[in-house]
């Protein structure tokens, strides 16, 4: 008995001091990122070219996701509220629940696997192949090449496809309700969504959506830039990247519905 | 002049360099030869400062590599080519932009018409001709990345040159190339040269000094002439397990 409880904090102790190493290598990783910032003539240009890829590249399937995530919301919620309730309650459900939390967390979630596997392998890659130390080599910071213009790419252009994603929500959820299924008049679907909506709501949204972009940037960057041991490795990483990104946004989701949302 | 003194590395439990002591004068190219696993190539990035030691000290024209801060770092790197033992190309970059990243004056590197005549100026010293400057690493053969890669390292005219395995895993004419290379780059640019290698008879052409490197230690460093006259077993061991009578060639 006395053994199996040393080995058990023993195996505390040694997560515990991993999860602290990781920490510490992030917030250097973070500090090195705000040093460099100086050599924007590097970064400004390379961000560009990544912001294209998580934007446009990253469009089409979130208007499709959300179009999805829309039209359900809207039909389950007039299947549930069915003759108990006011039908412009679906117009208020639909517009909150799509600009809270599917529209966010969703097109978070789905770019966690598209961006944040692209960056953590890329990263990975380069790191296995020695080209990281290559660009080090060459007196060229690694920061200021790969780690700043991604993380900005990720982090500013999340908010902008989430907005896009909110408004094919709305948009579909609408079009299913309102000319569909429901047979919800106009009137009453945008009734319901002004009664509900709250200004604040959008900004929570969108401040949400930039903590969203950071998470599944700044982690797969990190992740992919410590790979080690070839290419077992780079995948090990674009597991543990996907991975860490989701469980990042499901915890920043909790955490900041906590600190923004107004209770009561 | 490069100086390594006492340098201790490990990692985790394996300790890969212990008390190493290791030097190489001006103009001078020193190989640096031992089993595979053994550390080679540590050292070697001990020199840029891509790894740091745990104690010891590495100083490069009389600047301690591991106690440079980041600017004066970046400068030093400048200085110093680095020639990768796979070629560590940009796979994402031409030929023409990889050789061009290695431009390290950021006034050069600004300048288009210089960056075209120095990517030209330096595959021509490898021995590539123009038309490799628009293919990607993917579309080239192993002797051409590596050539690639020395083209790179060459394009910013360092003072010195790290070659990490130049001739792993290339055929004994493309071999000889690169040996030739090394020589010529010596003789044209005046630069500084450490080789890693495996190849000793290549390492004997081109080396003016050679050192071994053996269970975590310098076992040996001389001219050729004077590691063919040793009679230390490590050394012995060494050169004529893998290469025969080797040693008792005439040189």
């Amino acid at each position: 008995m006395p053994t199996v409880t040393l080995d058990a904090r023993r195996l505390v102790g040694r997560f515990s001091l991993k999860a602290m190493s990781q920490v510490g290598r992030l917030s250097y990783l973070v500090l090195e990122m705000f040093r460099s910032l100086g050599e924007w003539r590097v970064w400004v240009p390379r961000t560009f070219e990544q912001a294209y890829h998580v934007g446009f590249g990253s469009l089409f399937i979130v208007m499709l996701t959300a179009g999805f995530a829309g039209a359900v919301t809207a039909l389950q919620t007039g299947y549930q509220f069915e003759a108990s309730l006011p039908v412009y309650i679906v117009g208020g459900l639909v517009v909150q629940t799509i600009i809270l939390e599917l529209g966010p967390v969703l097109t978070a979630l789905l770019l966690a696997g598209r961006i944040g596997a692209r960056y953590a392998a890329e990263l990975g890659t380069m790191r296995v192949t020695e080209q990281i130390d290559a660009l080090e080599s060459l007196g060229r910071s690694p920061i200021s090449h790969l780690i700043i213009p991604r993380v900005l790419a990720g982090t500013l252009m999340l908010p902008v496809l989430v907005i896009f994603a909110d408004l094919i929500g709305i948009l579909s959820g609408w079009w299913f309700a309102a000319t569909g299924i429901l047979q919800i008049s106009n009137a009453d679907f945008i009734y319901g969504a002004q009664y509900f909506f709250r200004p604040l709501d959008l900004w929570y949204s969108i401040v949400k959506s930039v903590a969203f972009g950071l998470a599944i940037s700044l982690v797969p960057c990190y992740v992919g830039f410590t790979t080690k041991q070839g290419a077992e490795g780079v995948g090990r990483a674009t597991t543990a990247a996907v991975v860490s990104a989701s469980v990042s946004i499901l915890f920043l989701d909790a955490v900041l519905a906590q600190i923004l949302l107004p209770s009561g | 002049m490069i100086k390594l003194s006492d340098v201790h590395k490990r990692f985790g439990e394996l300790v890969v360099l212990d008390g190493v002591d290791f030097d190489v004068n001006q103009g001078e190219t020193v190989a640096l030869l031992g089993p595979s696993g053994v550390g080679k190539s540590v050292l070697l990035k001990h020199i840029n400062g891509l790894i740091h030691p745990d104690a010891g000290e590495v100083y490069v024209d009389g600047l301690s590599v591991p106690h440079l801060q980041r600017k004066p770092l970046s400068m030093l790197r400048s200085r110093i080519g680095y020639v990768f033992q796979f070629g560590a190309l940009f796979d994402s970059m031409s030929v023409y932009e990889n050789v061009q990243l290695g431009i390290t004056d950021e006034e050069c590197a600004a300048d288009r018409s210089y960056c075209r005549s120095r990517v030209a100026q330096c595959l021509d010293l490898v021995n590539l001709p123009h038309q490799t400057a628009e293919k990607y690493p993917a579309d080239l053969s192993g002797g051409m990345k590596k050539r690639v890669g020395i083209a790179r390292a060459i394009a910013g005219q360092p003072t010195y040159l790290l070659y990490d395995e130049p001739t792993s895993g290339l055929d004994p004419v493309n071999a000889d190339i690169i040996d030739k290379l090394v020589t010529k780059l010596r003789d044209s640019l005046g630069v500084t040269s450490v080789v890693v290698s495996h190849d000793v008879r290549g390492s004997f052409r081109v080396a003016d000094r050679i050192a071994l490197l053996k269970d975590a230690q310098i076992r040996a460093m001389g001219t050729p002439e004077e590691i063919r006259a040793s009679t230390d077993d490590a050394v012995l061991e060494f050169f004529e397990r893998d290469f025969g009578t080797f040693l008792h060639e005439p040189g």
